[in-house]
């Protein structure tokens, strides 16, 4: 057992691992569907596209579906799912809570309420423009887990783990309630907006990407650059601090970042829960709690995660889609309760 | 090193410190002691600037500590805490390198060699080697506890504040850790501060002691001026007695139980207890008695309540295996049995008892002068009494027992042994000199048995006895 463990926690043989995990997803993503799109077209094809040059033997149907309407939608889910496990590793590393997440700590609650009334004011920030949307939803997220954390600090100075999250049940709860009367309040036209926040990757094409993938990249930045803190944290922010970190400093700093990542992605994706809890829960058991690897890794393997997703939420009542969050909250709340059950039991042993 | 300058402070605006000032030097081992709530935790977690003073100054180094970034103090101070949160599983070698934090530059830092080595000698160090690749979680409160100090000594500290150290350890844990600390106090230099709850562990390591109540500094002394009786009884408002360490100079404090010693366990020592059989005689309290004695089991200073002489023509020094294997088969428990042995019958024993005023002296000797020529002498003392009289009274005793022996011209006893043995209930007694009340029973006592001692093992030999 041990030897399977010191194996599989090789640290160059779990990011082959995490990548091939990616890179199949990616090619199941775009290959199945309506059409099936072969292997070895969607490898030539997005060669060509990267190396620019004329592709030989490519049927121009699939270089259509692969280009326009597949590729952007699994890189886009790949990216929300990145964003969300990233977030949600650094949320559970600085909380010390396996249940942290960007949805159970109402974060993504409040970015899709920044990103509600955005629609439902029209605002737009000329300077930011196309990035209003995502801006707005940062900022709410932002004070949403601010509003959370120290809510929760009132009510139970410890800050015990199940405190924090029914706290951000309470406030997603009552920002949800807000989105509804929003919603109520404007009648037909923000209709669309509910299948939006229930979550989906479904017909959004490149603009997507490329609202999200500045907040990603900064976002990550941010939090790959404090995985040492993160681990300090681990072990409380008194002991932290005793080891030399600036907690107060650091601290708002990761919780910017994370949300920054959730913010981002629920502007371009509405809310999709439990990917940020169950991934890095699943690689820390894998691989490990350390946050240098574990951020990393969370990143490619929610991604994978969440095209697979993704591609179950098209095709599995097709030709009708289901939102992808059904999937993911299908597979998430078991694994919470799981995680919830075995904390209890541990604590009483 | 550190100097703390009329310091106050606390947890919001509740000042649980008031107004507190000491220095300590590089190398020293200095004990933070105090009851439950007397501001120890928070003057050290003002020391670690995990709190702010509220007035007054704390200086590390000659600099003032609010002037220290977190990463640079945390190159100068470690903190071990009593408890420590580990939520994920982390290994022991990460948990361990995380002390290395302070001391590594840029973004994605990553351990250099030197890093490596320093890790590796602060695992050794704490014998947590082994465990390297185990998780934290796995390991027992005593290995997790060597784990973060491991961690804090990784962070090559010039100062290591520690709060109840030893809380979770057991016993050779918690002296492993504090001889560990003591070696690097004085091999390093390491400048060590701690906060103990066990006052004999402080009074047995620290060069220096600080007691604080109710937010005060009320001593800041060395150990032997700081643990004292009276000092410790009213601060922790309980009774308490000093004792010399049997082998090193160092104050040790024990506790008074209620209820040990009752009154339903008091009584008299008398003729009623003896018994005398074919092998033996034997005394049997219902209570303990304090003792000192020079016999084969029990000697020492202690406290008994089983009296056994046993006849043997063994020699005394050969046979304290034997004699224990003797007393289980007749019973006796060896921790709370004094056993003397003695050619002699033990129908020759002599005893009696002499009142006093308040108090009693109940003297037994046995005699033998024909194999082995031995003497054995018991004193039971009904009265309370110090240690001084217990020495008094073995003084007292030999006078007597040579005064009787002189009438035989029979001084070349082989064997000598002598217990004293005090009920500590009843009248105080301050003297056992030989004009004392208790010296003077002493004297007739010990005269008259030993007298009559003698007079029956020489009229045995002298019957054709053997």
């Amino acid at each position: 057992m041990l030897s399977i463990r010191k194996f599989l926690r090789h640290k160059g043989l779990a990011y082959l691992l995490a990548a091939s995990f990616l890179i199949v997803s990616i090619l199941l993503g775009v290959s199945i569907g309506s059409v099936s799109v072969p292997i070895l077209q969607i490898v030539k094809i997005i060669g060509a596209e990267i190396f620019h040059y004329k592709p030989d033997g490519t049927d121009p149907l699939f270089e259509n579906i692969v280009m326009n309407i597949r590729l952007p939608r699994v890189v886009l889910a790949g990216l929300v799912g990145a964003s969300l496990a990233i977030a949600g590793a650094a949320f559970q590393g600085l909380l010390r809570n396996p249940l942290a997440d960007p949805y159970t700590l109402g974060v993504s609650s409040g970015a899709s309420v920044g990103a509600v009334m955005t629609l439902f004011f029209g605002i737009t920030i000329p300077a930011a423009g196309l990035f209003t949307l995502p801006l707005l939803s940062i900022v709410f997220a932002f004070i949403t887990i601010l509003f959370v954390l120290m809510f929760a600090r009132q009510i139970d100075r410890a800050m015990r783990v199940e405190t924090i999250i029914l706290t951000g049940i309470i406030f997603s709860s009552f920002l949800g309630a807000v989105i509804s009367l929003m919603i109520a309040l404007t009648g037909d036209e923000l209709r669309q907006i509910i299948g939006w926040l229930l979550g989906s990757v479904s017909m959004r094409g490149w603009d997507y990407v490329l609202i999200l993938l500045p907040f990603l990249i900064i976002g990550a930045a941010i939090l790959l650059s404090s995985s040492h803190e993160l681990n300090a944290m681990s072990f409380g922010e008194e002991r932290a601090f005793h080891i030399g970190v600036n907690v107060q400093r650091k601290k708002m700093l990761i919780l910017i970042g994370g949300s920054i990542l959730t913010g981002g992605a629920v502007a371009v994706s509405g809310t999709i829960g439990f990917v940020g809890l169950v991934i890095p829960h699943l690689t820390r058991l894998i691989w490990g709690p350390d946050h240098r690897h574990l951020l990393l890794l969370s990143m490619l393997t929610g991604s994978g995660f969440l095209i697979l997703a993704d591609l179950l939420a098209r095709t599995i009542i097709s030709p009708a889609e289901l939102p992808i969050g059904v999937i993911t909250a299908l597979i998430g709340a078991p694994v919470f309760a799981v995680i919830l059950m075995k904390r209890r039991s541990e604590r009483r042993g | 090193m550190i100097r703390v300058q009329n310091v106050t402070g606390g947890y919001d605006n509740q000042f649980l410190i008031q107004n507190i000032c000491f220095e300590v030097n590089k190398g020293e081992l200095l004990g933070v002691i105090g009851p439950n709530g007397s501001g120890k935790t928070t003057l050290l977690k003002m020391l670690s600037g995990v709190h702010k003073v509220a007035a007054g100054d704390i200086f590390i180094k000659g600099r003032s500590l609010e002037s220290f970034r977190p990463k640079e103090l945390a190159k100068v101070i470690a903190v071990l805490s009593q408890h420590s949160e580990d939520h994920f599983s982390y290994s022991v070698k990460e948990t361990v390198s995380l002390g290395r934090y302070a001391h590594q530059k840029g973004w994605f830092q990553a351990l250099s060699d030197k890093d490596e080595q320093i890790v590796a000698e602060a695992m050794e160090l704490t014998g947590i080697s082994r465990y390297a690749d185990e998780q934290l979680q796995h390991l027992s409160g005593g290995e997790r506890q060597r784990v973060f100090l491991a961690q804090a000594l990784a962070q090559e500290p010039e100062i290591l504040l520690l709060d109840e150290p030893t809380n979770h350890l057991d016993l050779s844990f918690q002296k492993d850790l504090l001889d560990l600390l003591q070696a690097l106090t004085k091999k390093q230099g390491l400048t060590v501060i701690s906060i103990f709850h066990d006052l004999n562990l402080a009074g047995l390591y620290c060069n220096r002691l600080l007691l604080m109540d109710a937010g005060k500094l009320l001593k800041d002394d060395v150990p032997y001026g700081v643990l004292r009786e009276e000092v410790i009884s009213s601060v922790y408002e309980t009774e308490i007695k000093k004792q010399p360490h049997p082998y090193v100079p160092a104050p040790q404090l024990v506790l008074l139980s209620e209820g040990m010693q009752g009154e339903s366990s008091s009584g008299k020592i008398g003729a009623e207890q003896l018994t005398i059989e074919k092998s033996q005689f034997s005394l049997q309290s219902s209570f303990y008695l304090k003792t000192i004695s020079s016999g084969v089991s029990g000697s020492g200073m202690g406290w008994h309540r089983s009296f056994v002489n046993w006849q043997t023509n063994e020699s005394p020094i050969k046979c304290s295996a034997e004699m224990d294997d003797y007393l289980k088969a007749k019973g006796f428990k060896a921790g709370e049995t004094v056993g003397m042995i003695s050619a002699g019958k033990p129908e020759d024993v002599s005893y009696a008892l002499f009142e006093g005023e308040g108090f009693s002296v109940f003297t037994v000797v046995i005699a033998e002068v024909s194999i082995e020529h031995g003497i054995n002498t018991w004193i039971f003392i009904n009265g309370m009494f110090s240690d001084e009289v217990y020495i008094q009274s073995i003084i007292t005793a030999t006078e007597a027992k040579v005064k009787a022996l002189e009438q035989f011209q029979e001084l070349n006893m082989k064997n000598e042994c002598i217990l004293i043995a005090g009920t500590q209930q009843g009248e105080t007694l301050t003297s056992a000199a030989r004009i004392s009340p208790l010296g003077k029973l002493i004297s007739q006592g010990i005269y008259e048995c030993t007298t009559n001692a003698m007079m029956k093992s020489l009229k045995r030999i002298n019957g054709g006895f053997c």
